[in-house]
């Protein structure tokens, strides 16, 4: 496996741990309450830096791991990780644009603020997620 | 999902004629050895530039590396 498809991995990974965290965190603390009356945003901040420094950590650890088994492999990529990683980002920006217009809609009818802010935390995701995706179907079954 | 390429390569005979192994090869066009197995398999089309330099290092024409089916009439 190739630097590149090792990151897009543990940003997949990642991405799909932070969610699920971040959901149950949320759903525990409405306690059955409506979720509009949750705190969101410490939740959601911590999740996202989390995330970030999440991401690194793993990146770094599974570097170290592929690094002593290939050493002229580690940090290296070529024109199809640039292919792959344009793709991926195509794949997943559609989903952020549709989160953009979910807020736009949400805002024109005055939505809590929770509602505009997990619709486009939830367009993060699903641009990781789905982008992730699609780079990992492209590197185990080709681009052309 | 994938799109199949109709573009074929002889990329793994040559490499044999001229006994350089997959790293090798990697190493000399400037690619990783998984993109020249993803190519040699027909599963990523490379650049112009980068067909361009697989001949080179084989010292073949282009065409004696990809070949493209004629179109059916």
């Amino acid at each position: 496996m190739v630097y590149e498809e090792r990151n897009t991995w543990v940003g997949l990974i990642v991405s799909v741990i932070a969610m699920t965290v971040y959901v149950i965190v949320v759903l525990r603390q409405a306690a059955g309450g409506p979720l509009t009356d949750v705190v969101w945003w410490p939740i959601m901040l911590w999740t996202i830096g989390l995330s970030i420094v999440g991401s690194i950590a793993i990146s770094i650890l599974w570097g170290i791991l592929a690094g002593m088994r290939d050493p002229d492999g580690v940090g290296k990529s070529d024109m199809r990780d640039r292919d792959i990683a344009r793709m991926g980002s195509r794949v997943g920006q559609a989903f952020m644009v549709i989160a953009g217009l979910g807020v736009i809609v949400l805002c024109a009818f005055e939505a809590d603020w929770f509602w505009i802010a997990n619709t486009m935390f939830f367009g993060f995701f699903l641009t990781a997620f789905l982008g992730g995706i699609a780079s990992v179907i492209a590197y185990r079954r080709g681009i052309v | 999902m994938v799109k199949p390429t109709r573009v074929t390569n002889s990329i793994r005979a040559l490499r044999e004629v001229a006994g350089l192994t997959q790293v090798e090869l990697a190493k000399r066009i400037g690619v990783t050895r998984q993109t020249l197995i993803a190519i040699e398999q027909g599963r990523y089309s490379p650049s112009l530039e980068l067909a361009f330099q697989i001949a080179r290092v084989f010292g073949v024409g282009l065409d004696d590396v990809f070949q493209y089916p004629q179109a059916e009439s």
